[in-house]
């Protein structure tokens, strides 16, 4: 099976074909609707993200708190449509791949096919199975927004499908 | 008349948040193995082995299935002979949440207000329903409901000549738009008659009903196996990469309405549609 992992190149993109199933190796970038609302006011200010989104991943989970004796909580994909309206500005700072569930705008795809990056699809309600493949977690930004804090996950043989493409090729618009 | 203290409510309710979060119902579970034996097309297959198998892990490991540990919806049938001391119900119903929520490790998904967006940082309030039934129990229906399917419900008035036809062709366009968003395959809950908000709630109480009853009325019954046939024809599939199970069941509840008239509300679950049931 096909392996990713940050940072992710032009080169990568290109292999990556809608359909594929792709295990993610590294570092993702969890983040959600109010990290996301927060980096792009962030860059409309002109200052400087909390990380750096060249050739990065970005994982849209809010996880669960850590029980006793793990690193996190539940932490499967949540619905990536609501992400759209920051999208395309994340592509144009050079993020490479989203992991999140569902469609994506036609904006999003066209900002995906102008820059180079893929969406990949995780099974949406497996958070206990998803958690098991993230093996550190550190908060990099935004901690007051608590379960939508901006984390810094490692993961190892994170399961995924390729939605889109770079081509635009979508698995959820085959007839 | 019987005594029963909110206290020993809210004790129940912070229990059963709990339990609804990392236990699949076992009608559910036996949907989707059904549903698994089902599929041809392997990625489907693949799919709905890593939701099983989520399953299991979430209840040996005591971790809610889904990150998503919801809003929770919960529903007070109140005999009428019953009499509730102490505290306020709707506070302890509160408070039961809060404490369920901290003890379970579960994520806070409130936020105090719709615009400014602050967690309430103990994913209170829930949503309480209370009604007053006959008799002396109290029945307590604790449903922990996660927005991305949440998100997808629809609501429409329809004309009274749209029909049974115009029923369903809403029915099927919400599912069809829904897609990949609420994590299928889905329950669909449809409410339909009452006014605005009855439908509604119809739809709710239509997604609590377990997946091996059909509605008592006959005609409603085949509607709903007709709508499953119909949305699991549409090939969305589990998580919507395609498939032959879009849905695992159709639970329709009606209510008499007004002569000019046709309110549907669609509700739809996730397969992870967490429920339980107390009878005091």
């Amino acid at each position: 099976m096909k392996v990713l992992r940050a940072p992710v190149t032009d080169e990568d993109i290109k292999n990556l074909k809608a359909g594929e199933e792709v295990l993610v190796e590294g570092t993702v970038y969890a983040a959600r609707d109010a990290a996301h609302k927060r980096m792009k006011e962030t860059l409309e200010k002109g200052e400087k993200l909390p990380f750096d989104p060249e050739g990065q991943i970005i994982y849209y989970v809010g996880p669960c708190p850590a029980p006793p004796g793990k690193i996190i909580g539940s932490a499967g994909p949540t619905t990536s449509g609501r992400m759209d309206s920051y999208t395309p500005l994340l592509l144009s700072k050079g993020l490479k791949v989203m992991i999140g569930k569902g469609k994506r705008s036609l904006e999003v795809v066209e900002a995906m096919k102008k820059y180079g990056a893929v969406y990949l699809a995780a099974v949406g309600g497996a958070g206990v199975y998803l958690a098991h493949k993230i093996k550190g977690v550190e908060t990099v930004a935004y901690d007051d927004l608590g379960p939508e804090a901006l984390r810094k996950f490692e993961v190892e043989h994170f399961p995924c499908i390729v939605a889109i493409d770079a081509e635009g090729n979508n698995i959820y618009e085959r007839k | 008349m019987r005594e029963i203290k909110a206290e020993e409510i809210r004790d129940i309710i912070a229990e059963a948040v709990i339990n609804a979060n990392i236990r699949l119902p076992e009608d559910i579970k036996e949907a989707l193995k059904k549903a698994r034996m089902n599929e041809t097309e392997k990625r489907a297959q693949k799919i709905l082995d890593i939701i099983l198998k989520n399953a299991d892990m979430a209840l040996s490991e005591r971790m809610p299935l889904c990150q998503d540990t919801g809003m929770v919806v919960v529903e007070l049938k109140i005999g009428q002979n019953v009499h509730i001391t102490g505290k306020s119900l709707e506070e302890a119903v509160n408070e039961g949440i809060r404490e369920g929520y901290r003890k379970g490790y579960f994520r806070n998904s409130v936020v105090y207000d719709p615009l400014i967006r602050r967690n309430t940082g103990d994913n209170t309030p829930g949503i309480v329903h209370i009604e007053v039934v006959p008799g002396e129990n109290v029945e307590i229906n604790v449903f922990p409901k996660g927005a991305g399917s949440e998100n997808m419900g629809r609501l429409a008035m329809l004309k009274p000549s749209d029909g049974i036809e115009g029923v369903k062709k809403f029915v099927l366009n919400t599912v069809k738009e829904a897609g990949a968003n609420p994590c299928p395959p889905v329950i669909v809950g449809v409410g339909i008659g009452g006014n605005m908000e009855k439908a509604a709630y119809l739809a709710k109480k239509a997604l609590m009903r377990p997946l091996d009853e059909r509605n008592r009325r006959e005609d409603i019954a085949k509607l709903e196996e007709e709508l499953l046939e119909m949305i699991n024809a549409l090939g969305i599939g589990p998580q919507g990469l395609g498939g032959k199970t879009t849905a695992l069941a159709v639970n329709i509840e009606v209510y008499p309405t007004h002569i000019a008239s046709l309110p549907v509300a669609v509700n739809l679950g996730c397969h992870a549609t967490r429920r339980v049931k107390i009878i005091l």
